[in-house]
Formats: C-alpha cells, sequence, structure tokens
C-alpha cells in the first residue's frame, strides 16, 4: 500500500505543476515560478511558527503571500529599478530563501524542518502518515488529500477561468481591450502556483518542484501547439515521471523525488530527439 | 560594549579559524563578484544558478568513478557537468522552439534531480568515505581550514588573472557581440573561456554558500555596482569591494553567533547594499529618478499655467488683468489644488503675483508665456511645412515639445521657418523685441 500512496502523492504533485507549468512557459515566465519555490521558504517557516505543522491553513496564506511578494518585488525592481529582468529574479529569490534558511537556524528548537527537505523533500514520509478518513469510505495520508483538493482546485481554476487564461497569454493587449484584467489573472496564477508550491514542498522540496514545474511542460509543448492537448499531455508526462521515478528510485535505492525529477529529463530528451515535428534528428532526416 | 568586544576579537584575527573563515569568505566574495559582473552584463544573470545546480552530478559520478573525494577530482567531474549544463541551455534554446529561460529552470532542475538521485544512492550504499560530500548543497564556509584558503587563493588569482588578461575581449563580446565578430575576434572561444571562469567560480563558492544562494555571489554585487557607474572598470571594482565586505560581515556574524550560517548571511548584506543601491544611487537610484520625474511634471504644470495666462492676456488684449482660480480652471482642466499650487512657486520666482485670490502675470512671467506660446506655435508650423503633417494633427504633439526645446533648438527653428508672422491656424507667433536680430 506504501507505494501505492508514495506513487499517488507524486503524481498529484505532477499533475498540478505541470498544468500550471504550461502556463508559466507559455508566459516566458519559467523562472519566476522557479523564484516563487525558493522564496516561499521564509513564508512556510513564519507561518510554522504560528501554527506549529507543515499542513495548515496559515501555510498557505503564508507562502502564497510570500510567492505574491516574490512576483511584486521582481517587478518592481525590474521597472522602477530598471534592473534587467533575470538579474532581479535571481536577486530577489536568493535573498528571501537566505532569511528562510536564517529564519530556520534562529528557531532551530521550534521550527523541525529539515534542511535536506528544503532542497529536495521526502515523498516516501507519506506511507508514514497515519491514514484519515475526510470523505465515507475512502481513508488516505493527509498529503494525498491536500494534494488532491489543490489538484482539484487548481484544474477547475483552469476550466472555469480557461477563457481569461488563454487570453491573458496569447495576447494580453486584446484581453485588456475587452476588459479581462491581465493583473488578476497574472496574480491569481501565481498564487496558484505558490500554492502548489508550498504543498509538494514537504514531497519534493524547493528545487525539484521546479522540474516538476517546467520540465513536463517543456516537453508537451514540443509535441502539440494547441492549448488544451498541451495541458493533456503535461499532466500525462508528470503522471508517468511519477511513476517511472517510483521504480528507478527502488531499484537504486536513492531519492524519490529526484527519481521522478531524471524521468522528466529523460521523456524530454527523448521527446527533443524524436518529436514528430519538433525533433532534431527528425528535423534531419526531413531535410 | 559586548559587540565592540567581539568587533575587536574578531579583526585582530587572533584566532587561527577565524583568519581563514574571513579570508576564505573575502576572496569568494571578491573573484564571483568579479566573474559576475561579465555574467550580468551579458545578461546571462541567472547562468550561475543553473551551474551551481548542475555541478552536482559531476560531483558525484566523479566520486563513483574514482572513490575518491580527492577535491581536483571533485573540481573536475563538477567543471565538466557545470560546463554541459551551460551548453545545454544554448543548444536546447537554439534548436527548438523552447524559450531561454524555460531551458534555463529545465536544464537546472532536471540536472539536479539527477544529482540528487546519484548523491542519495552513494548516501543508501554505505561507503563511509562519502560523508561530506552534502557540503555541496548547503555549504560549510564556517568551517573553513588552511588547505581550502589556499585553493581559493589560487583559483582568485587565476580568474583575476585571466579576466586582466583579456579585459578588453571579454568587455567587448560583454557589450556589442556584434561588432566583436566582424572585427574577427575568436567570440565563441572567449566565450567559452568566460564560461569555464564561471564554471570554476561556482565550482569552489558553492562549497562556501550553497546551491541556492551561489548565484547571488555571482550577480548580486554586479548589480548593486552598476547603479553607481557607468564604466565596466569602476563596476568591476565596486563589485568586488561590495563581494568582499559582505563576506567578510557574514564570517563576523556567524562567529558572533556561531549558530547563524554565513553563507545565507553574506546573501542577505549583499541583499541590502544592492537594494540600498537601487534606492540611493546618484544618477540610476529609483529615488533620484522619481524626483526627476516630479520635477518635470512640476516644469510642465507651470509652463501651462503661464502658457494659459500668456494665452488668455492675448484674447482679452489685457496682459496684466488680474484673474481668478475659478477663472483659469474655466479655460484648462486642471484641479483647483494643482492650480494653487503651481501658482505658488510661480509667485516664488516672480513670475506672478496675486492680490487677495487673484492673479496676475509680472513682465517676467509674460516673457516666459510668450516663450513657451511661441515654441508651441513654432513647432506646430513646423510639422505642417517639413513633415506634412495636417494643421488638426499638429496641436497634441506641440503641447509636448514645448516643455523640451532648448533655446537653442528655438533658435535653429526660427532661422529654419524665417521668423514667421502666423502659426498653421493663423494665430500670431509672438516675439520678443530684440528678437528679430
Amino acid at each position: 500500500m506504501s507505494d501505492f500512496w508514495i506513487i499517488l502523492t507524486g503524481c498529484l504533485a505532477a499533475i498540478s505543476c505541470g498544468l500550471l507549468g504550461c502556463f508559466l512557459i507559455l508566459r516566458k515566465m519559467a523562472m519566476i515560478g522557479d523564484a516563487i519555490s525558493h522564496a516561499v521558504l521564509p513564508g512556510i517557516v513564519i507561518a510554522f511558527l504560528f501554527s506549529g505543522s507543515l499542513n495548515s491553513f496559515p501555510m498557505l496564506i503564508g507562502a502564497a503571500s510570500f510567492g505574491l511578494l516574490t512576483t511584486f518585488l521582481i517587478e518592481l525592481f525590474n521597472k522602477k529599478g530598471g534592473l534587467q529582468k533575470d538579474a532581479s529574479i535571481g536577486i530577489t529569490f536568493t535573498w528571501l530563501f537566505a532569511v528562510g534558511v536564517i529564519l530556520i537556524s534562529l528557531y532551530a528548537d521550534n521550527v523541525h524542518i529539515d534542511q535536506d527537505c528544503v532542497l529536495f523533500g521526502e515523498i516516501a514520509y507519506v506511507a508514514l502518515e497515519p491514514l484519515t478518513s475526510l470523505l465515507p469510505g475512502i481513508s488516505a495520508p493527509n498529503t494525498v488529500w491536500i494534494l488532491g483538493t489543490v489538484m482539484i482546485l487548481v484544474i477547475a481554476m483552469i476550466v472555469f477561468g480557461y477563457k481569461g487564461l488563454f487570453l491573458t497569454t496569447f495576447d494580453p493587449s486584446f484581453a485588456a481591450t475587452i476588459g479581462v484584467s491581465t493583473v488578476a489573472w497574472h496574480y491569481l496564477l501565481m498564487s496558484a502556483v505558490s500554492v502548489t508550491t508550498v504543498v509538494s514542498f514537504e514531497s519534493v522540496g524547493a528545487i525539484l518542484v521546479v522540474a516538476l514545474l517546467i520540465a513536463p511542460a517543456a516537453t508537451a509543448y514540443l509535441l502539440t501547439d494547441q492549448l488544451p492537448k498541451m495541458l493533456i499531455i503535461a499532466a500525462l508526462a508528470g503522471i508517468i515521471a511519477s511513476i517511472g521515478g517510483y521504480y528507478l528510485a527502488v531499484w537504486l535505492d536513492a531519492s524519490v523525488a529526484a527519481a521522478i525529477a531524471t524521468v522528466l529529463g529523460i521523456e524530454f530528451t527523448l521527446v527533443f530527439l524524436f518529436a514528430p515535428k519538433n525533433g532534431i534528428i527528425i528535423k534531419k532526416f526531413i531535410k | 560594549m559586548w559587540l565592540f568586544d567581539q568587533i575587536l576579537e574578531f579583526f585582530s584575527f587572533q584566532d587561527i579559524n577565524i583568519r581563514y573563515v574571513a579570508l576564505g569568505t573575502v576572496l569568494l566574495g571578491a573573484s564571483s563578484a568579479i566573474v559576475g559582473c561579465f555574467t550580468f552584463l551579458r545578461k546571462k544573470a541567472l547562468i550561475g544558478d543553473t551551474i551551481a545546480h548542475s555541478i552536482l552530478p559531476g560531483i558525484c559520478l566523479s566520486f563513483i568513478i574514482f572513490k575518491t573525494k580527492d577535491p581536483l577530482m571533485l573540481l573536475l567531474g563538477a567543471m565538466v557537468s557545470g560546463w554541459i549544463s551551460v551548453y545545454l541551455v544554448d543548444y536546447i534554446s537554439a534548436k527548438s522552439k523552447i524559450k531561454p529561460d524555460t531551458a534555463i529552470g529545465l536544464v537546472l532542475s532536471v540536472f539536479f534531480g539527477i544529482g540528487i538521485l546519484l548523491l542519495t544512492y552513494i548516501q543508501h550504499s554505505g561507503n563511509a568515505a562519502q560523508a561530506g560530500l552534502d557540503k555541496f548543497l548547503f555549504g560549510k564556509a564556517a568551517s573553513l581550514v588552511q588547505d581550502d584558503v589556499i585553493t581559493f587563493g589560487i583559483v582568485s588569482v587565476l580568474l583575476i588573472g585571466t579576466i586582466i588578461m583579456f579585459f578588453k575581449q571579454f568587455s567587448l563580446i560583454s557589450f556589442d557581440i556584434h561588432f566583436a565578430k566582424t572585427i574577427g575576434l575568436p567570440v565563441r572561444m572567449f566565450e567559452i573561456l568566460l564560461s569555464t571562469l564561471t564554471v570554476l567560480a561556482v565550482a569552489i563558492g558553492i562549497q562556501t554558500v550553497g546551491v541556492v544562494l551561489m548565484a547571488a555571489m555571482l550577480i548580486t554585487p554586479a548589480a548593486a555596482a552598476r547603479f553607481w557607474t557607468d564604466k565596466l572598470k569602476v563596476m568591476i571594482v565596486i563589485a568586488a569591494i561590495i563581494g568582499a565586505f559582505s563576506g567578510l560581515f557574514g564570517a563576523f556574524i556567524s562567529y558572533t553567533a556561531p549558530s547563524m550560517p554565513t553563507g545565507p548571511w553574506i546573501v542577505v548584506v549583499l541583499s541590502f547594499i544592492a537594494i540600498g543601491s537601487l534606492l540611493i544611487a546618484p544618477k540610476n537610484g529609483a529615488i533620484s529618478k522619481i524626483r526627476k520625474q516630479q520635477k518635470n511634471k512640476r516644469k510642465i504644470l507651470e509652463d501651462n499655467i503661464l502658457k494659459l495666462l500668456y494665452k488668455l492676456g492675448e484674447k482679452e488684449n489685457d496682459y496684466f488683468k488680474n484673474r481668478s482660480i475659478t477663472k483659469l480652471k474655466n479655460h484648462r482642466e486642471i484641479p483647483e489644488n494643482k492650480f494653487l499650487k503651481g501658482l505658488k512657486k510661480l509667485r516664488k520666482k516672480n513670475q506672478v503675483a496675486n492680490v487677495n485670490d487673484l492673479w496676475v502675470l509680472t513682465e517676467k512671467g509674460k516673457k516666459s508665456g510668450m516663450r513657451i506660446v511661441r515654441i508651441h506655435r513654432l513647432w506646430e508650423l513646423y510639422l505642417t511645412t517639413y513633415l506634412r503633417i495636417a494643421p488638426d494633427h499638429v496641436h497634441e504633439d506641440a503641447e509636448t515639445i514645448e516643455h523640451i526645446i532648448t533655446p537653442e533648438m528655438e533658435l535653429k527653428l526660427k532661422h529654419l521657418l524665417d521668423f514667421p508672422e502666423k502659426d498653421p491656424h493663423h494665430s500670431d507667433i509672438p516675439y520678443k523685441k530684440d528678437d528679430n536680430e
């Protein structure tokens, strides 16, 4: 049963991240996703001090607010400070991450966040959690409940907000003319990324969540030009990597999250080389 | 007094460990800042982040293959995989429709994943010799020893020496790569050399500050220095000083409070310097920019009021009539408080005077108002004559340009148009008495 919970946790995180990642890379914001996933650390620590646990409502608030603060600071340094975009991303997230690490050392007695966990998480812990039954007839570990809820919220946001997300992604000026607020959708998306990052944090850590955000989306991007197909392919790529990664990790006796990232890398490499239209080897043959 | 004692004790460098830690962090801070200036200027600020995450698989592989923790072998592995990651980012974004920032995020997270996979594999395989490999993840600045400092020293000399030797070439490819290509510089070679220097700086620095924060050691000092100067040489020196100072400060903090991590403190100090520079730097800082904007806005408001008073005078054939703000408001949509603010400023400059609540131009104010109206009408005429723009389309443009044109440009316009009398809307173009000379 523990295999099942670990794989399910991986899949749930991978689906949420993969779907959001599609919008990130289409909006040329891949590195902002990276920045958010690091910069929520101080938010997590502060929320931990208040609530004493990683799975809690204050945690989501803390994380979401630091996620929004990150995007806000990046924009501020970029627009008001005249700092180039990539530099403002780099400065913002390293600074907030450093503050997070300092807070962890400062409150080491009260905050039980493992340093390793910050970087690459420990998905296998999900198998050790007691099962709770929130819906009749279904009992699952807490992490699965939380990741499942977030995944449903992310899917709901994309389904019901599809038009707004689509327009603000591909044609922001047209969206603005017909009265769709690009700013509102931008910050909604960023909040979703922050929350997803945080709930995935314990399982996959700050850096590997970036792999889940970007790699499936990039893989899907090379396979199709249509957004709905891209979303589905990204989710599938995440699911395949979660299953494959788990067995790779068992075989090597190594970190599951790292193995998932590795499989995502393999998926991307295969698509990069052999994709029907965009693969570089295929392109050579056509020539 | 406690703090003072601590400072004294720290800076006396009596304790041999302090000496190594301080020297190590200073060397690291300065040399990574110097290399970082070039990555920053080449708009590749996040390449340091990519390299930092990507050297892990190389380190683990070289440990698995050579079964040794010999720093040189590990460094070799780190260099190879760091270098491959830089190449891959370029390759993926050049050969597919994937954008550069996506390529960076992809490469760094997947390489790091592979690195962690190998690292956990090594840790679980029961090889006792592996202990300490994880310093490449988090950095261990507080435990720097003599050997480390010697390595840092050698690498710093190597980095700085190479940069001095090829300074001209490096600045060329940083500022104008196309020009560099045209004059036959082997651009690719120098790019590779610069990447190699960056990889080297990262591979050394990461052992001190860890994977995530290494990016800051490269770009934050450069970004801070950029606000203070436009000259590359000065920028490099400032960046190096900022890097060195932050290194020293980080070492000092973790000396006074041993539970405090050195690397994050170095980065926090760096960030504060950068944000401070962004705010207060005299020419490029945000505050001075905002000041400049406000000054411009004030000038535009004052110009508009003078122009309005002059035009009213022109219409009613009485330039020195007292007029109320209510009346002025009928002719131009400016909020009342703005009117009052502008008028008060103008009174200080002796351009207007007021009696009770009524305002009137002074002789000086009339001249200024006349000049703005003159420039406005000259410009309208210039646009219709030389650019063949319809007369009903030129007003907006003239509204903007009237605040910008200098006396020299005005003179040029007058000569170009040969001191015309009427603008395209048949209004008189007003001149001073001595204007025709």
